[in-house]
């Protein structure tokens, strides 16, 4: 008995290497499904107003079908090292790429929704291997990224329990078994939560973070603001830039409303491929800039960019297990967290809210860094790698013994 | 003068008869039966929607035992029509009752419905002497599908939202040659047929509901936004406001479709996507329909269920039917100002009950009111005998 249940308990804390190999038939079974997608009528509106327009997902439909290649992603993928392990019962798959450079900072990257890892591999590059990418190696980083519970290649949870408080310790058992001891972690959107929530955890070895999705809003006025209420007299000209963004936002979330409240229901996406990519692109801040990468204009995404992403949600059928991570949350996203270590925060003009300097020093009394950048929105990382690899490097540099 | 000819032939009334390809058939069924489904729910409860048990037996039964061609011959059993109103093609059903003194009643469905939720109700209407009642009882029917719904049109602009869907219904009663009628409505139907009463329009004398909009303003914004309830309620009236409270907390899919109808590409695609979409309309109904697959005898079968599933996918009506969230401006349930006759039935487990102290506020000509033992939100089609029964004492008193 005693001897099964430490074999039990040894088992699952290996470290398995993983290969991400999605078969033939699979992936023809995707194909055939986007080509035979049934349309509904076109809007009866010229704009945005009532979701993704038909012409942009016939658009995506037809790129899907007939240019994309899923082996490409699929080799971006392996051409790093991919792990599995099991943490509190559920299956973690993450990236683990280790810096050539000895004193590298090993850092913990969370990815949101509705997007994965796959959104995140232009950043592995210039972090840990800085010298090549315009840095010295005093900038080196050794990273892991992790996918969500529910998300990509990591187990689905067949229990509730698993919100954003909970993936927080789960990421520094991770990190721990990985034998690190000092390390720093990063995120936006849910993973900016998650972050918040490791860090206010403050497990030993997590010395600082930084986010691109901070949780500064003081509650009392996130309260006005989701109440419609009108605002307290005496706002800065930023604060007031903050909660007009805010204002907005609120009103446009019904899909993290829907999914907080019905993520089952959501079958469609299971099964539709083209419905499933649709519910993911609408996303209210930059449904714009979405329908400009669709229609192939510059962007800083491309559309294999938004395919990757789709197609990893679709091939691992978790549309609905990462819908329930809006379920699991009981934290407010943007109030603060309690986060009493060192923290780096990067503005990004496109960001849901741009957090004023004034509310992230009250939130997040160790600002060790606060800049607000020229240009991106709010999937920063997968869109201007560049400017957030600077970020990242320039953000921690205070914590680099 | 092409707009003379158009509006000459646009009033027109024309024959309509049901008749999906057996290719579409055959197509929306090799879709169920290649249905991906998604992991069993975390939960052993309704909670996080329609759960995984109850959408494999419907994808199982749907995609092997259901018929269509049952349904569409139930549809074909009444006289169906087209007519064009106000630049849309409207749908309806129209039996008419042997019966000379019959009262002619417009019957409005909601969402997720459309006329097939009405079927039961029509033969007991309109020959009441064979369903327990007198030739006095009997009714002229005319069930119409909502613009975006079923057969009839789709809009291509905005601006089809109840208000204009009334007004149509209205001009739809006059072309068929009624100047006396009444009108009925549950869901989308009940404010359409509240906002017909609104409109000036001699020839409707009355109305009936079975989802009143009697809810006080300012208690409907306090359950909207979720406020405690005012202390000077009544007993019934604080069940109403906790009933209403529980229905602004559980109805995301109302917000999402009044947000981001066409983003639904899903329900275009995926007929079971489709049909979980359609049976999460509220929490008791859901259930209800979950016990009606494990094979507990409820007001709606699996076949009633499939029907309107069916109709809703042969018709690619997901999306379209979504569309009047977006256009609709005004509360489901707080009072509308109807001054005119009305009957109002309460189903317990329609989304809140209605106190007869508002009904008296919001209804100042209540005619009838009445508290049924049994059904909800889809009441003429799971109770359509006590249904009938509420249509007929409820306009009694109107008949001369």
């Amino acid at each position: 008995m005693k001897a099964i249940a430490e074999q039990i308990n040894s088992t699952p804390s290996a470290v398995r290497p993983f290969r991400v190999e999605v078969s033939e038939a699979d992936l023809s079974d995707l194909r055939q499904r986007i080509k035979a997608t049934r349309m509904p009528e076109k809007e009866p509106v010229a704009d945005l107003s009532q979701g993704v327009p038909l012409s942009t997902i016939e658009k995506l439909r037809r790129y899907w079908a007939n240019e994309y290649d899923w082996r490409k992603c699929e080799a971006t993928l392996n051409a790093v090292p991919n792990f599995v392990t099991e943490i509190d019962g559920l299956d973690i798959h993450f990236i683990h790429v280790r810096s050539k450079h000895e004193n590298a900072l090993p850092i913990i990257v969370t990815h949101g929704w509705p997007y994965s890892v796959a959104a995140l591999l232009k950043i592995i590059e210039p972090l840990t291997n800085p010298t090549a990418h315009g840095g010295t190696a005093s900038d080196a980083f050794h990273v892991v990224m992790p996918s969500i519970p529910g998300y990509g290649f990591s187990g689905k949870p067949a229990s509730t329990g698993w919100g954003p408080e909970r993936i927080g310790r789960a990421w520094a058992v991770l990190m721990n078994r990985l034998s690190y001891t000092r390390y720093v972690a990063q995120g936006g959107d849910w993973g900016a939560i998650i972050t918040d929530l490791m860090a206010a955890q403050a497990p030993p070895g997590l010395i600082g973070m930084h986010t691109n999705m901070p949780g500064v809003v003081p509650p009392e006025i996130d309260k006005l603001l989701w109440a419609g209420s009108p605002l307290p007299t005496g706002l800065s000209a930023n604060e007031k830039l903050a909660c007009d963004m805010l204002a907005v936002a609120y009103k446009k979330v019904h899909y993290a409303f829907y999914m907080a409240s019905r993520p089952q229901t959501l079958y469609g996406i299971a099964d539709s491929p083209v419905g499933l990519a649709a519910w993911m692109v609408d996303f209210p801040f930059g449904l714009d800039m979405m329908v400009r990468i669709i229609d192939g204009l510059p962007e800083s995404l491309t559309r294999d960019d938004l395919l990757d992403n789709c197609t990893l949600y679709w091939l691992t059928n978790t549309g609905v297990s990462s819908s329930r991570l809006y379920r699991e949350n009981t934290f407010n996203y943007f109030s603060p967290k309690g986060v009493n270590i060192p923290v780096a925060v990067s503005v990004f003009p496109d960001e849901i809210y741009q957090a004023p300097r004034s509310w992230a020093e009250k939130a997040y009394p160790k600002l060790i860094h606060y800049k607000r950048v020229a240009k991106g929105g709010h999937f920063a990382a997968w869109e201007q790698p560049t400017i957030f690899t600077e970020e990242v490097r320039a953000g921690f540099r205070p914590l680099r013994a | 003068m092409n707009a003379q000819q158009g509006s000459a032939s646009s009033a027109e009334i024309r024959p309509f008869h049901v008749e999906v390809p057996e290719a579409e058939v055959a197509d929306m069924r090799r879709r169920i039966k290649a249905t991906r489904l998604p992991e069993k729910e975390p939960v052993a409860d309704f909670s996080q929607g329609v759960p995984f048990a109850t959408i494999d037996k419907l994808t199982r039964y749907w995609g092997t035992e259901y018929n269509w061609r049952k349904a569409e011959a139930k549809l074909n059993a009444f006289p169906n029509f087209l007519t064009e109103i106000d630049g849309l093609d409207i749908h309806f059903v129209h039996a008419r009752s042997k019966h000379k003194n019959a009262l002619p009643v417009l019957v409005a469905h909601g969402w997720p419905g459309s006329v097939i939720e009405q079927l039961k109700i029509i033969e007991p209407l309109i020959n009441p002497t064979a369903f327990g009642g007198t030739e006095a009882d009997a009714f002229h029917v005319v069930v119409p599908d909502m613009p975006g719904y079923g057969y009839s049109g789709k809009p291509t602009a905005t601006g089809w939202g109840p208000e204009r869907i009334a007004r149509a219904y209205a001009v739809l009663m006059k072309r068929l040659g009624y100047t006396r009628y009444v009108a009925q409505g549950g869901d989308w139907g009940a404010v359409v047929v509240d906002l017909m009463a609104l409109q000036d329009n001699p020839d409707l004398i009355g109305i009936h509901t079975n989802m009143a909009g009697a809810v006080p303003p300012e208690i409907d914004k306090a359950a909207f936004g979720g406020a405690p309830p005012p202390a000077d309620l009544s007993a019934e009236e604080k069940v109403a406001y906790d009933m209403l409270a529980f229905t602004y907390k559980n109805v995301q899919y109302a917000f999402y479709m009044a947000s981001r109808p066409q983003t639904l590409y899903a329900i275009a695609d995926s007929p079971v996507g489709l049909a979980a979409w359609l049976l999460d309309h509220d929490p008791r109904s859901l259930e209800m329909i979950a016990r009606s697959f494990d094979g507990v005898p409820e007001g709606l079968t699996p076949d009633d269920v499939l029907d309107n599933c069916s109709y809703f996918w042969l018709t690619n009506t997901g999306v379209s039917s979504s569309r009047l969230y977006r256009e609709n401006a005004i509360s489901y349930f707080a009072t509308k100002g109807v001054k005119i006759p009305t009957a109002i039935s309460v189903f317990p487990d329609e989304l809140y009950r209605v106190p007869r102290s508002w009904a008296e506020k919001a209804y100042p000509k209540l005619i009838h009111f009445n508290k049924l033992p049994k059904g909800g939100h889809f009441a003429a089609w799971e109770q359509p005998k006590f249904f009938t029964e509420e249509l007929r004492a409820g306009f009694k008193s109107l008949r001369s």
